[in-house]
């Protein structure tokens, strides 16, 4: 029997997170069998989604805990899918949901787990490149297991289709689930106003300490609704209590990977520079042409931004009228 | 209520962190120690729970002699307890970490009682391994929930909140439970002169830590590549705005 690598797709309600798309791309690298699990009957329509990735085989499990999202109740899935499919390796995309879930599994099947991997090297051992801090160190390590439990860091590999595939056959997987396990599913929602997210958005623009206030943000807002992008911050912003946390970017915040990146007053500390660096343009405006963040950027504008963003956007508004 | 609350002592990041020269470990010499960060979200936490609802807050933290510098600075921000577990060697992955931390809490529910509540950072800013806590709640048969921007206590429920693509989703965990704490959930406070004196009184609870090594090994840690970027200055000032928006023309963005 050839070599199996199980990917768990993470889904909000049927809904595949983009994270996930990466770690199936990644899953290729590892040359086994590539079968997926999706937990929870909104999840049965996903195989014609997955089939495009080189996913052969579905395994879909469903019960009556599983009405939404719950770590334990899913990582037990996991454990049991696990037992009884012995894959060689267990991959999840490295989100909150994914690195949770694989935790628990690994807990629960007593397997050591390396989340947030961005490289395999399968040889003698199974080494892995992983990121610490964030992102600011990488770290070579060896995992020693007869299954292999691995996160795969969000932005790390681009989702990508495989070269030639069939489609993906869906089968049922059968667990057995004690009803306590529904004590940590997802209870209640407020839903957020639709939109991009800060992690997904193509344009970010992010305030820094040079922002100043959090009135100070108004230009910056502006700039980001004139092109459909959303509002991000340091850490300092955030310590400041200008902003939410929920805007934080940075190794304590959200990592992003906009095609551009509008780092305004922004120093580039090692805590900021970790979450922006998926950046694929980044435009730095900033008083200090020696700042980290001006040196790091593609472009820069020195200046105070106070003055830098409102010109850009009125430039912006002229061309287009 | 007795809460628990778990920290470990970080290097406190800089501009850029160094690596020692065996590859092994951070070069903090520059940098300083400090709380991981959402772990002191954790212990604020845990400070304003006790002060909501009563009881005691005991911060918990295994790692060398040193880290009692983090347990005392935890005493010194609200907790009454510090315990340290102390370790004599430096191969502490997750699951030897977590099952000494599991068998001490076994040990000091034994004799005070169980924690009602049990918190963890979301993951530690060092190795980023984001299991502990959840390996921990599984050892001691506990509801585990991480990364909560949200937490309050209602009859005999830890009601949990926390944030994913969708909007917040909440939670509620029967009492005892663990919950994984992320930065944002509060503004930790600065000790205070009070605080400071009673993180100096403060007996420290020392255990040894006992676990056996688990299967994830470092073998070295490197810088990631340094991203090469000639900067190209746009202009000076709002003047810049019209080089600005044609680089935004020929990115294809507008």
């Amino acid at each position: 029997m050839p070599a199996v690598t199980l990917v768990i797709i993470e889904h909000d309600r049927g809904a595949i997170s983009p994270a996930t798309f990466e770690a199936l791309t990644a899953a290729r690298s590892l040359g086994a069998d590539i079968q997926a699990l999706t937990i929870g009957a909104a999840a049965d329509r996903l195989a014609a989604e997955l089939a495009p990735y080189g996913v052969n085989i579905v395994h879909q499990v469903h019960d009556d805990v599983l009405s939404d999202y719950g770590p334990e109740a899913w990582g037990e899935v996991v454990a049991q899918a696990v037992r009884a499919l012995s894959p060689t390796f267990v991959l999840a995309a490295g989100t909150d949901r994914g690195n949770e879930v694989m935790a628990q599994a690994a807990a629960r099947l007593d397997l050591p787990f390396s989340a947030n991997c961005i490289e395999f090297r399968d040889g003698d051992k199974f080494e892995m490149t992983r990121i610490r801090w964030g992102g600011s160190l990488l770290e070579d390590a060896s995992l020693t297991a007869d299954i292999k439990l691995v996160t795969v860091a969000h932005h790390a590999v681009e989702a990508a289709f495989a070269d030639a595939h069939g489609p993906a056959d869906a089968i049922e997987l059968k667990v057995s689930l004690d009803a306590s396990l529904g004590r940590s599913i997802v209870k209640g929602r407020v839903e957020r106003e639709a939109g991009v997210t800060l992690s997904t958005s193509p344009i970010v623009v992010g305030g820094g300490r040079g922002v100043g206030s959090a009135d100070g943000f108004a230009s910056l807002e502006a700039l980001a609704n004139e092109l459909g992008g959303v509002v991000g911050c340091s850490r300092a912003v955030t310590n400041n209590g200008w902003r939410s946390h929920t805007a934080q970017v940075g190794q304590t915040g959200t990592r992003i990977a906009p095609d551009v990146y509008f780092a305004c007053g922004i120093s580039g500390a090692i805590q900021h520079w970790v979450g922006a660096m998926a950046s694929k343009n980044i435009i730095a405006i900033n008083t200090d042409k020696d700042a980290n963040m001006v040196t790091k950027a593609g472009y820069a504008v020195i200046g105070d931004l106070h003055q830098v963003v409102p010109a850009i956007t009125e430039e912006i508004r002229r061309r287009r009228s | 209520m007795k809460i628990l609350v778990c920290v470990k002592r970080v290097p406190a990041p800089g501009s850029k962190i160094n690596v020692t020269p065996d590859g092994r470990g951070v070069d903090a010499a520059n940098l300083g120690y400090t709380m991981s960060p959402h772990e002191e979200c954790a212990v604020e936490a845990a400070a304003q729970l006790i002060e909501q609802h009563g009881g005691e807050a005991t911060v918990l933290t295994l790692g060398a002699p040193e880290a009692v510098e983090q347990v005392r600075y935890g005493v010194s921000v609200g907790a009454q307890r510090a315990v340290l577990l102390a370790t004599t060697d430096d191969d502490w992955d997750p699951q030897r970490t977590a099952q000494a931390i599991a068998s001490a809490i076994d040990e000091l529910e034994s004799v005070d009682g169980t924690f009602d509540l049990i918190l963890f950072g979301n993951e530690s800013a060092d190795s980023g391994g984001f299991q502990v806590g959840i390996r921990v709640a599984h050892a001691l048969g506990r509801p585990m929930v991480n990364g909560a921007k949200g937490l309050s206590l209602g009859d005999r429920f830890a009601n949990v909140e926390r944030e994913a693509d969708a909007g917040r989703e909440t939670y509620s965990l029967p009492l005892p439970a663990v919950v994984g704490i992320k930065e944002g959930i509060n503004l930790p406070r600065y000790p205070t002169m009070k605080g400071r004196l009673a993180s100096k009184k403060v007996e420290i609870s020392t255990m040894q830590a006992s676990g056996e090594i688990g299967g994830l090994a470092k073998i070295t840690l490197r810088q990631p590549p340094e991203r090469k970027s000639e900067t190209i200055v746009l202009g000076n000032g709002p003047e810049a705005a019209s080089a600005v928006v044609d680089i935004l023309e020929e990115l294809g963005v507008l």
